[in-house]
């Protein structure tokens, strides 16, 4: 299949899938923390795979991962936190999501190493 | 019956408008990062930056002005731009990187990140004004 076709139903389904999440988790930038380590939990794990093919990292990768996780509404919503005066809100949600998303990475590719043959 | 067509419609309206916004942006992120190979993950930061920029001036001018449609937010904000800049691929490239890289990643896109979105707060404030 089209790999720009693959990418974008990835894309389409990964926009979506945040959306719905977005509905569920309220509060300070949570839905967008949920999604941004979910998703790194789901790339960690399909990076890591030892038979990596092109057509899934195409799909569920660079489409379905990259669309779910997003940076501009983390870094919006970072700055708003920031000049509405909750400054260590701001901070903390800089850090979290940082910290959340590198932990989520490696668990991830460490999940699939152990269970891979 | 037409009322409650019209309001299936509406239901559905934002899950299209999203859809289509995902798709374009998933495509256009991924064809960025295909022009800007190299070892430093130069495609991540150019589409979290101007994404950032873009939504930066989307979501002031909803504060400010407020101009612009809910759907027109809908379709660039979560649609597009939410699609075209990335946090898991930029943690996993970070993660891929050597220690001494990866901080540069790191404040690369953070300050830039948030540089831009106040960047696109002054443009909106200066039209508006």
């Amino acid at each position: 299949m089209n790999p720009v076709v693959l990418v974008g139903v990835g894309g389409m389904l990964g926009a979506l899938s945040r959306y719905f999440v977005g509905q569920r988790v309220s509060g300070d930038g949570r839905g967008t923390l949920a999604v941004n380590v979910l998703g790194s939990l789901f790339l960690g794990a399909l990076t890591a795979s030892f038979t990596p093919n092109a057509s899934l990292l195409m799909l569920f990768g660079t489409g379905f991962c990259g669309a779910f996780t997003t940076f501009s509404s983390f870094a919006f919503e970072t700055v708003r936190l920031y000049e509405r005066g909750k400054r260590r809100k701001a901070i903390n949600n800089a850090t979290i999501n940082l910290v959340g998303a590198l932990l989520a990475v490696a668990v991830g590719g460490f999940v699939v190493t152990v269970i891979s043959p | 019956m037409s009322v409650q067509k019209s309001h299936a419609l509406k239901r559905f309206e934002p899950i299209l408008l999203i859809a289509v916004g995902g798709f374009v942006g998933a495509i256009l992120r991924s064809a960025v990062s295909d022009a800007l190979p190299g070892a430093f993950p130069w495609g991540t930061l150019a589409v979290n930056v101007t994404g950032s920029f873009a939504l930066g001036v989307l979501l002031y001018e909803a504060h400010l002005a407020d101009m612009l449609a809910p759907e027109t937010r809908l379709v660039v904000g979560t649609g597009f731009l939410s699609s075209f800049t990335t946090y898991s691929t930029f943690a996993v490239q970070t993660s891929q990187l050597s220690p001494m890289v990866a901080v540069l990643n790191i404040g690369a896109n953070y300050v830039l990140g948030f540089l831009a979105v106040l960047l696109g707060r002054r443009i909106v404030g200066g039209v508006v004004s």
